[in-house]
């Protein structure tokens, strides 16, 4: 799947990248030009912006939606574009971040339970079940005020509220590939244990993680703007989105501008985010999928 | 084109004359099909997957789906033309005046409905319900017309409470709810055991016999021949023979017929090939590298298999203990076939997976070669699983969805350590009669019987004594399962290895086998010789079970192997 435009080099590869893009459906073209340019706005966000995003200009503080600012600015005159422009990083690093965290901790806790044998994935279960029924948001929130706001506080947060649910898919997928049909035909052949996690086990349950990763990106995001709300986000002036808002909502029945557009920001990333992890989620699992007979 | 029968009397109630049913493809699903059908006469549509007959039934009762282009000559019903109706004059029609029983009942249902409002929900959408008093005494008394024991409570169930048998009676009361003239079924005994099946079948004819029309939509020609008064074979969208089922059971005349018909394993195809010669063959083992089975156990000359009072229970969610396997005990020798057959729950894939040793028994032993086998700790066992290998029913779910044909083939060629492994993958699937140039294919990309033949091939690349297939032709079409049941006989007789063939069919586990373990709820109530089992059962489970068994009425003569 991804090796169709790789291995592929020169015109050949273009005109096959080029079928590709072709071949998609047009909402996924969209989608994926977003997310392509939120990217850019990530690594060079200077490329993308109409002003200096920390140049405060006291007289033009709080202005509307106009040609030289079109999202506004903030109580300090700052172009709120450029704000947003410029948290880019911070907040897409928080959604890859804390998302590859939570991975870590998911695939720690569903491999064992997976593989494990009944003890082990008992013990991981009733933790589970111990940390879904409590309010996790509470204990991020606790890490945060304890560990102080930044980037990484924000990460770690964020990836302790959204590993569990993490854990049990893996979990699941693990039991599920290992009580398949071709990991029995494979004992039935004299595979070790050993040889049959490798070979089958692992790759086959692995496989939906990569979608799953996709569509978490967007997830950590705004839920690190729900932190960030409750003022638990990254301490300003970091433009930050969540930061942002967190800002932003002194001033919300006044300049809702400033409320508007980070939020905007991160409901057009998620929903891209998702369109794409979607469609690349269908492409793959339509190929797996069983026919009916 | 002639329509059948239109010489008696009575006036068809329904005739149809050229139909044609397209999806877009670059072939019709259809193509051209006509029949005419008077009250209280079966017409039966044969074919295998892919033949267009469901799509036929379906187009009858308006229900062929928004995709499709049907075209149609002259759609009568009851000398009425019912060819251009929208889809609110067909729902007036259908249930009323068309019963429509569709196959797989278990999806058919809805879950999470009780029984009884599925079963009422025909009078209902019609207005026929009068009070609801008086709907659930119809319910009721439907369900136990069509013999569904406990019909108050099972009325009050949902579909999972009922058996697979039940199931299907259920449906076919609620196409009977309206009392409909008409009555066309899709495919339904197919997943039901034969002693269901034959019930079910009975319920049907009682439908006809009460001056039912009737049309049964089926691959089981036996099925078919028992029922049907008339016949239309179907192939690729089109009927390639028509006429009463005598004529076309007992003296076919299109090659198809013929060929559909000498696919049927029974007790009277022993010994000869099920599929025409033009089918692939095994190709001639001729590999040095192999050692015949018969002479690497040399040296040692009792059975080759040995199972000794197994028993095996498994905890069920409710935490009691059911015992799924019941002092079992058989040998096996070396070339020999032993069928195991049973209904769904009588335990046969569970001594499968105690022969594999994939479960461990909890009591009893088996013994390969004269060596214990079962006892054995796993990784001592190891080294010797090449030595009994396993086909299932579904080979999709056996291969490992990313890995294309070479590869899974590689992988057990690997494992044996026999010949080139490049080269060998190459030479199995000759054997198996699958192209070289499907090697880089993925299984979803194979029909079912190649699927299957890649599954024999990774199951023999490891050279094993002993094959145990369970249900291995189960889901296939019956000149597909010829061809598989073939290549079976001929690795057996080749290679000399012991096949252990598990199957709920009696005719195919009558063509292959030389013994037969008759079992029931974990017990085996009979073994012995094939035919003496099936033509002289002595238990009478096993008279059951060989009396329901639907059979060719006419049994077509066979050509010669």
């Amino acid at each position: 799947m991804s090796t169709i435009a790789i291995d592929a080099p020169g015109a050949a590869g273009a005109a096959r990248i080029g079928a590709l893009l072709r071949s998609l459906p047009v909402g996924v073209r969209i989608a994926g030009a977003i997310v392509a340019l939120y990217l850019l706005a990530a690594v060079l966000p200077g490329l993308l912006q109409p002003h200096d995003p920390f140049a405060t200009d006291l007289d033009a503080a709080l202005q509307g939606p106009s040609v030289a600012h079109p999202f506004g600015t903030d109580q300090s005159g700052r172009d709120v574009l450029s704000r947003v422009i410029e948290g880019t990083r911070q907040s897409l690093a928080i959604g890859v971040g804390a998302t590859a965290l939570s991975f870590v901790f998911a695939l720690a806790l569903g491999i064992a339970a997976g593989l494990g044998g009944k003890l082990v994935d008992g013990a991981i279960n009733r933790f589970l079940e111990v940390l879904f029924a409590f309010p996790i948001l509470f204990v991020a929130l606790l890490f945060v005020a304890v560990f102080g706001q930044s980037v990484t506080t924000q990460i770690i947060a964020v990836a302790i509220g959204t590993a569990p649910g993490y854990a049990r898919i893996i979990r699941g997928q693990f039991l599920t590939v290992k009580g398949s049909a071709y990991v029995e035909a494979a004992r039935a052949v004299g595979h070790s244990y050993g040889k049959i996690v490798r070979q089958h086990v692992f790759p086959n349950a692995m496989r939906p993680l990569v979608v799953m990763f996709t569509l978490g990106v967007g997830q950590a995001i705004v839920w690190a703007s729900g932190l960030a709300f409750l003022g638990l986000g990254v301490a300003p002036p970091s433009p930050e989105w969540g930061a942002l808002l967190d800002a932003g909502r002194a001033y919300v029945t006044s300049a809702w501008w400033l409320e508007l557009t980070p939020g905007l920001a991160i409901v057009v990333f998620a929903l891209s985010v998702t369109i794409v992890g979607r469609h690349v989620q269908e492409r793959l699992e339509g190929k797996v999928k069983v026919q009916p007979l | 084109m002639s329509t059948l029968a239109v010489d008696r009397d009575e006036a068809p109630l329904i005739r149809l004359a050229g139909l044609r049913v397209s999806f877009g493809g670059p072939a019709d699903a259809v193509c051209d099909v006509s029949f005419a059908l008077q009250p209280g006469r079966a017409l039966a549509i044969v074919g295998e997957s892919g033949s267009g007959k469901s799509v036929t039934a379906r187009t009858l009762v308006g229900l062929t789906g928004g995709r499709a282009r049907v075209g149609v000559d002259r759609y009568e019903y009851r000398g009425r033309d019912v060819s251009a109706l929208h889809d609110r004059e067909w729902r007036r029609l259908r249930g009323k005046e068309i019963g429509f029983v569709t196959q797989d009942a278990l999806v058919s249902l809805d879950q999470l409905r009780p029984v009884g409002k599925e079963v009422g929900e025909g009078p209902r959408l019609h207005g026929e319900a009068g009070s609801r008093a008086q709907l659930r005494a119809r319910v009721v008394s439907l369900l136990r017309d069509v013999g569904v024991p406990e019909p108050e409570l099972k009325a009050r169930q949902l579909p999972h409470e009922l058996s697979g048998g039940q199931r299907q009676r259920a449906l076919i009361a609620a196409a009977l709810a309206l009392d409909p003239a008409l009555l066309i079924a899709d495919e339904p005994t197919t997943a039901l055991d034969v002693t269901i099946q034959a019930q079910v079948l009975e319920l049907l004819e009682a439908t006809r016999e009460r001056g039912k029309a009737l049309i049964i939509i089926s691959h089981d020609l036996a099925v078919v021949s028992r029922m049907a008064d008339d016949v239309l074979v179907m192939r690729y969208g089109e009927v390639v023979e028509r006429g009463p089922a005598d004529a076309v059971f007992g003296d076919p005349q299109h090659a198809y017929t013929r060929k559909l018909l000498d696919a049927v394993p029974s007790a009277h195809s022993r010994g000869a090939r099920l599929s025409p010669s033009s089918a692939p063959r095994l190709a001639t083992a001729s590999s040095d590298d192999r050692t015949h089975v018969a002479e690497r156990v040399g040296g040692f000359d009792g059975p080759l298999l040995r199972a000794t009072g197994l028993f095996k229970s498994f905890r069920g969610p409710d935490r009691v203990s059911r015992t799924v396997v019941q002092d079992v005990s058989f040998e096996l020798g070396v070339g020999e076939t032993l069928g195991i057959v049973g209904e769904s729950g009588s335990g046969k894939s569970t001594t499968a997976r105690l022969v594999l040793a994939l479960e461990r028994p909890d009591a009893g032993t088996v013994e390969l070669a004269g060596k214990p086998w079962s006892q054995l700790a796993e990784r001592e066992r190891r080294s010797r699983r090449q030595d009994v290998s396993v086909i299932y029913q579904d080979p999709l779910s056996s291969f490992d969805p990313r890995w294309p044909i070479e590869r899974i083939v590689r992988d057990s060629v690997d494992k044996s350590h026999i010949g080139d492994g490049r080269a060998r993958v190459g030479e199995l699937l000759d054997l198996v009669g699958l192209e070289r140039s499907l090697r880089h294919r993925r299984p979803l990309e194979l029909s079912g019987g190649q699927r299957q033949r890649v599954a024999i091939a990774r199951a023999i690349a490891v050279d094993p004594a002993v094959l145990v297939c369970d249900e291995p032709v189960s889901a296939l079409d019956v000149s597909i399962q010829a061809q598989v049941l073939d290549l079976l006989a001929d690795l057996r007789d080749e290679l000399g290895v012991s096949l252990l063939f598990i199957s709920h069919d009696l005719g195919v586990v009558h063509h292959l086998s030389d013994r037969v373990l008759v079992m029931k709820d974990g017990i085996v109530v009979e073994q012995g010789l094939a035919d003496d089992v099936f033509l002289r059962p002595q238990h009478p489970y096993t008279q059951h079970l060989v009396a329901a068994v639907p059979r060719l009425e006419v049994e077509a003569p066979r050509v010669a192997a």
